[in-house]
């Protein structure tokens, strides 16, 4: 068996294969991405009406006050940083997890308006996966609303016709889960989109 | 466990079950040198370039020794090209964000990484690869590290299908056809499936978005030369920052996840992986990536049934594999929506289930099932962070790569581990009835038994070994992320996952140091050279017996019989030498987490 020729055969392959597979392949994927979707394809992004850039549809970003819907907590660098993504990696039995936790859930009462012992919606209180997930429940959502109508002077009506319109819904009615997407919905209140 | 989810298995089953046959089909034309597809107008000149320009002549087989010698030394030297090319990254174009050359360690550990199909990512993509490290330097791996998987178990088949044979095909045949009339075609329909969901597939540099809503952090003092500055007590002194902007991450990202599902890969080209929005925008793209990655190891059972001429034989694996995956998915399901009783405690609603780590989009259902599905096969992508999963609901996972991820599996590594527990089946049938064992007529002697053992003695050796030897020093504990018996779970997978290849990870354990590195690196050599070679050397010696043709007291390979005694013979003498490690793991951590302890 000739290794000499065995390497020289395994190198020019490689080489050749980089530049099928490496090459022409994704610039073909480019190539009709951008002319298909072109909107995915550079990112799902989302200008207000100066042109600026003000997020991605597929990307949440933290929020805080009182007049907008909040996020779920973020892992991901200081929160919502698309640079950093990942999840908190604690484990059941962290306790750093559960303090965590136990903190999230007396805020969201409070901030909200619940009683002491009112359940609190998972998603609410846990890091998500990515640490940039877009959406909420539509439970949380829900429980925010009269905080939110409240402090922008609208009607139950109003603001439960808008979460309804940024839910996105399962594939076929039933496959994955519903949520709403905080970004846009938040954007909306702001009237920055339509 | 909500009656969508039941219909979300059911969709799921169905359509796997939907595509076996015609992609099965398929591949007999792919693994056939001379076999015709609708592509040869296109890919048949193309691949006549290819053998010209590498000088491989097609038509000459090659004994078990030169196949192997081939497959050894094309990994070595495309091990070499990503390695070179990642330390250099910083002189290589592509690279809008200026990230510089990757350290000697970290290449090694990537480089071997990719190479053995593993994948695993001591790395975060996004804030350390540029596009042309994602795009080539990886990518490279993702066709050719599959096409090796689909080669080498072509070649095993062969041996079985064959008698009285020399050879078992040509190396760089398999390998070049597996990767243009297999892998090419249809990841690049699925890129594009992909990309309408919203994965991005660009070179602009990354977006700086400004914020909604401007927010003040917390971050440690630093001084001129970078420093975190303490105060007296030792503790870092914290300073507010206003963070006003989101720089959203871009790249070439469609091009390499199709690939990455399709070849069992698994290396995300973001760190959080297909948990990302952009990696994984919606629950069909989710659908789409779940049924990539069993595609063609359950394609593959079909033409192993075709090509020893015994379709019951194939669809007897096929069941024997569907029935464990089912098995391990109602488990993890089951746990991630009972939750955890310390948070439910908290008031977190218990209906909801175990939501840490997990995306809304996905939620419960399809995060266990994604979880199960890429530990079954070799593929380690995730869509939630299986760190964070219940004891048990993160036992699946893990448990199903001990097996040895025969489960479906990798693209071809499935398969062939699985014909590994076969013939250890037929031949613990054999004695146990008194007869010389026997599979598809040919004997199997004392040298396939213990190649047989070789494989599965090598991943229980490497998995407990490097565990043991890290969790006893300061270099293994320094890595936690988490106290207590889940530390030694984070350990344990870590070791499971790189000796697997299949590179998901307990992922808080922080592995980009040099000791774990090395050591992950040489967990993943082990698991896949030390797997093949012995695998090839059956192959070998296979093809060169005779065939002696089935009589009455033959054991038969099909049917229920021969599907439970596989599913035994898997549980018994793949799962009992991992059950003392488990024990003092996740079992320990879930009845102490019923008892409300913490670490």
């Amino acid at each position: 068996m000739n290794i000499v020729q065995n390497l020289k055969t395994s190198l020019i392959l490689t080489l050749v294969l980089a530049v099928v597979c490496c090459g022409f392949y994704p610039v073909l994927v480019w190539g009709l991405g951008q002319g298909l979707f072109p909107k995915q394809a550079n990112g799902s992004l989302i200008h207000d009406k100066q042109g600026n850039l003000v997020g991605s549809a597929l990307l949440g970003q933290t929020f805080t006050g009182e007049s907008y819907f909040h996020s779920r907590p973020s892992a991901a660098g200081n929160g919502y940083d698309p640079t950093s993504s990942g999840g908190s990696n604690l484990g059941p039995t962290s306790k750093k997890l559960s303090d965590g936790m136990a903190q999230n859930v007396s805020d969201y009462r409070k901030d909200n308006g619940l009683s002491d012992t009112a359940e609190v919606p998972a998603d609410a209180v846990t890091a998500s996966a990515s640490g940039l997930d877009p959406h909420i429940s539509v439970r949380n959502a829900l429980l925010q609303a009269p905080r939110v109508a409240a402090k922008r002077g609208l009607t139950k009506d109003q603001i439960t016709a808008l979460i309804g319109k940024y839910t996105d819904h399962r594939f076929l009615g039933f496959i994955g889960e519903e949520g709403v997407n905080v970004l846009l919905l938040n954007l909306a209140l702001d009237k920055t989109i339509e | 466990m909500t009656f969508l989810g039941w219909i979300q298995l059911a969709v799921y089953v169905g359509l796997l079950l939907a595509i076996t046959k015609p992609l099965g089909l398929y591949l007999v034309q792919v693994l056939d040198p001379h076999g015709r597809t609708w592509f040869d107008p296109v890919l048949r000149p193309l691949e006549r370039l290819t053998y010209r320009l590498a000088g491989i002549d097609a038509e000459h087989e090659q004994d078990w020794k030169h196949y192997t010698v081939a497959m050894l030394l094309f990994s070595f030297v495309g091990c070499l090209f990503t390695y070179v090319l990642l330390r250099c990254q910083g002189w290589l174009p592509l690279n809008p964000q200026k990230l510089p050359g990757l350290s000697s360690d970290l290449a090694f550990d990537t480089a071997m990484s990719f190479t053995t199909n593993t994948n695993w990512q001591s790395y975060s993509g996004e804030s350390t690869m540029s596009y042309f490290s994602q795009m080539v330097s990886l990518v490279i791996h993702n066709f050719t590290s599959a096409a090796t998987g689909v080669a080498i178990a072509a070649a095993l088949v062969r041996g079985i299908a064959r008698q009285s044979a020399a050879t078992i095909g040509n190396f760089w045949v398999d390998l070049v056809r597996s990767t243009y009339y297999l892998f090419l075609p249809i990841s690049l329909v699925l890129a594009v499936a992909l990309v309408s969901q919203g994965m991005v597939q660009n070179f602009k540099p990354y977006d700086s978005a400004a914020l909604v809503e401007k927010q003040t952090v917390q971050v440690p003092k630093t001084d001129d030369k970078g420093n975190p500055v303490n105060d007296a007590k030792g503790n870092p002194v914290m300073v507010d920052q206003v963070v006003d902007t989101q720089s959203i991450s871009e790249g070439p990202m469609a091009s390499q996840v199709a690939i990455k599902m399709l070849g069992t890969n698994g290396g995300g080209n973001t760190n959080a992986n297909a948990a990302h929005p952009f990696e994984n925008p919606t629950p069909l793209s989710n659908l789409l990536q779940m049924l990539a990655i069993f595609a063609i190891p359950s394609a593959l059972t079909w033409w192993l049934g075709r090509t020893v001429g015994n379709a019951k034989h194939g669809w007897a694996v096929w069941w024997a594999m569907a029935l464990l995956f089912l098995a391990g998915f109602l488990i993890c399901w089951h746990y991630e929506a009972a939750g955890n009783p310390i948070h439910t405690h908290l008031g977190v609603a218990a209906a909801d289930g175990n939501m840490e780590g997990k995306e809304v989009r996905f939620g419960i259902v399809n995060s266990s099932l994604f979880a199960t599905i890429t530990t079954d096969a070799s593929c380690g992508a995730v869509n939630a962070m299986h760190d964070s999963f219940t004891p048990l609901g993160g036992l699946v996972p893990l448990f199903n790569i001990m097996l040895g991820e025969i489960v479906f599996g990798g693209v071809g590594a499935g398969l062939y581990g699985m014909l590994v527990f076969v013939v250890i089946g037929v031949f613990i049938a054999g004695l146990m009835i008194g007869r010389t064992p026997e599979y598809l007529g040919k004997k199997i002697g004392a040298y396939e038994v213990k190649m047989a053992m070789l494989v599965v003695l090598v991943l229980a050796a490497s998995i407990l070994g490097f565990s043991a030897w890290a969790s006893v020093t300061e270099w293994g504990k320094a890595g936690l992320n988490n106290n207590g018996p889940h530390g030694l779970s984070e350990i344990l997978y870590a070791y499971t996952s790189c000796t697997g290849n299949n590179g998901s990870a307990f992922a808080g354990l922080t592995a980009n140091t040099p000791w774990y590195n090395v050591t992950l690196a040489l967990a993943m050599f082990i698991g896949r050279f030390l797997m093949i070679v012995p695998i090839l050397a059956m192959a070998g010696s296979l093809a060169a017996k005779k065939r002696t043709p089935a009589g009455a007291g033959t054991f038969p390979v099909s049917g229920v019989t021969f599907v439970l005694l596989l599913i035994g013979t898997i549980l018994l003498v793949g799962a009992l030498n991992f059950v003392p490690a488990l024990a003092l793991g996740p079992i320990v951590e879930h009845f102490l987490m019923l008892g409300g302890q913490l670490f």
